[in-house]
């Protein structure tokens, strides 16, 4: 397809040595890029890495309730871990993997874009991310340790009283950059989305995962800002006397919650739609179908949005102080489109035919696990279920399905765009080794969870002298995280093992959307050429020019002949 | 531009809709400002969408017909490499740290944030031209 590209037209480079091609190699390229792909590879990177360091606390905490009496960590380092876990997993893995990663990379490709809107701005995002996390994990080094309010940082816990020490500052500083930086890199996609298409992209064209992370960084600039409020006020509760949170001085310890939750409960989607997208994307090309239902699709994402802003409050209901039929009905009503989505998943599997590539499973155990953590979210939107649940491991296993299958989602995301990016595709047969090792293991760690939830278990609970009888259920627990474990480790021994072994080309799933027109990994600024848009599978359309343009289900018109456009 | 305005614009109105429900049943100032503050931060850029998308043609992206050839010329300015933002970073990063181990780390903190700025702006639109 690409064998023979053209020269490049309409580039002026104006610039004075300054471009990619003869600009500074080694660390100072890592240093000074403004190139998407490299700060987008760099935050894929960083991301594992964090990934990896919360997968060890994980491990840390199973391996600590697999005795009711455990003694391999104190409880005061218990709740230091828990809290990082969480802190570390939700704020500097899965958000920035899934909008600083991989959609930093795919979307500007995806919709035919050379880079970035604000190329300079997308660098600065990846090193208000690095210095956050750092700043964050910093905590277990200072007298006191890290935080260990959980990730939540309820008022009045996490006041200077309560939580006292440098470690609670370095979480919340910690947060402030990575918010910033999750800010810019909202701002950065809507404008790349809005401004940056290629001619005949419409909004109605592009791939789902664009359209998922449009909606997301919407999302995070609606919820993101209410949060670095939120800091800045517990900051000065802290250190300048204020009582915004304490009753002492007249103010509302809930509002905090109200505050984190404001941001808490969007961050939900804005962690899950990027996931959502890449699995859309993923089932479509290895069914060798369409998406079913393209505008179902699109709509029930912004449905999803849309809802999403007026559910904080479920994370509430046992404080006594909330609406519950609001929140209960507009948390249940979540469950419609997300429906949508997954019937609309299956409908694309559906008469396809379907390739069992590791990415592709890794979307079914998504599809599997995501259902389980979805189903049990609907028990917990009903306040009268939720208030015999609320802060037991019910709650527990409930998010952590739906996080384990955001892991899978991400795995399948790395297995499909790791070739786009490297150049290179990663060995199957570990892959499929390590999809069951991932899979099965969410499933022996997440079940016991929700029985020990129904059987009273409170979460954060270090050791349980008094509840013999909850050792089986956590050994089994802890027997799925250690799967787990190994499955993390077979992705490196994967990585290690394929390193540059086998070639991708720029095409090797026969994939559908811009990025599998462009060379494998793209050039700098992306395109020597691109193929006319007619409809949301432009590569597929043009490697397939005897069949005819399909366009949300229906033909509309025969595929253009073969017309190879240069462009800048 | 149309479907971003409309995109904006509906989110907004939903934002609207659910503020008044709410603040009106529950009488809780927080979620009800909060939710406010979302509507408005929606209809501000879908609104300026909409405005333009009443006053121009419709761009190369926003045709359905159109061919890349449309698209030619200068796409943006893009800067090649910089190191701005790395000093821009850095100069956060220190500044977060003043909130946490003392005041003097603002000196290095305010000072790279500065250099950064004056740096940045001055590098201008140097780089490549798409």
């Amino acid at each position: 397809m690409t064998d023979v590209l053209d020269p490049p037209v309409h580039v002026e480079f104006h610039d004075d040595g300054h471009d990619e091609h003869h600009g500074p190699s080694g660390i100072l390229k890592w240093i000074t890029t403004t190139d998407h792909k490299v700060i987008g590879l760099s935050y894929t990177v960083t991301a594992v890495i964090m990934l990896v360091i919360g997968g060890v606390f994980a491990e840390i905490i199973r391996a600590q309730l697999a005795t009711p009496n455990g003694t391999l960590v104190s409880l005061a380092q218990y709740n230091e871990l828990f809290t990082m876990h969480g802190s570390v997993m939700i704020y500097l893995f899965a958000g920035p993997f899934a909008f600083g990663a991989l959609a930093n990379i795919i979307v500007p490709i995806q919709i035919g874009a050379p880079d970035m809107a604000f190329p300079r701005l997308n660098a600065l995002s990846y090193w208000l991310y690095l210095t956050g996390a750092i700043t964050m994990l910093s905590g277990f080094f200072v007298a006191g340790g890290a935080a260990n309010f959980g990730w939540v940082a309820y008022a009045p816990l996490s006041n200077s009283v309560n939580t006292p020490g440098a470690g609670a500052d370095l979480w919340i500083g910690g947060l402030l950059l990575t918010g910033f930086s999750a800010i810019f890199t909202g701002v950065n996609l809507c404008a790349t989305i809005f401004y940056l298409r290629a001619p005949g992209m419409t909004m109605f064209r592009m791939p789902i995962f664009t359209w998922n992370m449009l909606v997301t960084s919407i999302l995070i600039l609606l919820a993101f800002p209410v949060l670095t409020a939120g800091l800045v006020m517990l900051y000065c509760d802290r250190h300048f006397g204020t009582h915004i949170f304490s009753v002492a001085g007249g103010g509302v310890p809930v509002l905090w919650q109200h505050l984190f939750w404001f941001w808490g409960h969007p961050e939900v989607y804005i962690l899950a739609l990027p996931f959502f997208g890449m699995v859309t994307e993923i089932i479509a090309v290895f069914s060798r179908k369409p998406v079913f239902g393209y505008k179902g699709m699109v709509f029930a994402t912004l449905s999803i949005a849309a809802l999403s802003l007026g559910v904080w409050a479920h994370h509430m209901y046992t404080t006594g102080v909330v609406l519950l039929p609001f929140f209960a009905f507009m948390s249940l009503m979540i469950a419609v489109p997300t429906g949508i989505k997954i019937f609309n998943w299956i409908a694309t599997m559906w008469r396809g035919e379907v390739w069992f590539s590791t990415a592709m499973l890794m979307a079914i155990g998504f599809l599997v696990t995501f259902l389980v953590g979805g189903l049990t979210g609907i028990y917990l939107a009903s306040p009268p279920l939720d208030f015999f649940t609320h802060d037991t491991y019910f709650v527990v296993a409930h998010f952590h399905s739906v996080v384990m299958a955001l892991v899978l989602a991400g795995m399948a995301g790395l297995y499909y765009w790791g070739p786009k990016i490297t150049g290179y595709l990663l060995n199957e047969r570990i892959g499929k080794f390590q999809f069951w090792f991932l899979f099965l293991g969410s499933q022996v760690f997440t079940f016991p969870l929700y029985i020990l939830g129904l059987e009273g278990m409170p979460r954060r609970l270090g050791v349980y002298p008094h509840d013999p009888q909850w050792k089986m259920l956590n050994d089994i627990s802890t027997l799925g995280a250690i799967l787990i474990g190994v499955s993390t480790i077979l992705f490196v021994v994967n990585i290690i093992y394929s390193w540059k072994k086998y070639p991708a080309g720029d095409n090797p799933w026969d994939g559908h959307t811009l990025e599998w027109f462009t060379t494998s990994p793209p050039p700098h600024h992306n395109f020597y050429r691109l193929p006319q848009i007619r409809s949301e599978r432009p590569t597929w359309d043009y490697n397939h020019p005897g069949h005819q343009a399909v366009g949300h289900g229906k033909q509309i018109e025969p595929a253009q002949p073969v017309e190879e456009v240069p462009v800048s | 531009m149309k479907v971003e305005a409309k995109v904006l614009l509906g989110l907004g109105v939903f934002f609207g809709i659910m503020c008044a429900v709410y603040w009106n049943w529950s009488l809780e100032n927080a979620g009800g400002v909060m939710m406010f503050a979302a509507m408005l931060l929606c209809f501000l850029p879908g609104g300026y969408y909409y405005w333009w998308s009443r006053r121009m043609k419709a761009r190369p992206e926003d045709d359905p017909q159109a061919t890349q050839a449309s698209g030619a010329g200068v796409v943006g300015a893009f800067p090649g490499t910089s190191i701005w933002p790395f000093t821009l970073g850095m100069g956060a990063f220190f500044v977060v740290l003043a909130m946490v181990f003392g005041l003097w780390f603002l000196v290095p903190g305010l000072g790279l944030v500065i250099w950064a700025m004056l740096g940045g702006t001055a590098e201008g639109r140097r780089g490549g031209k798409v």
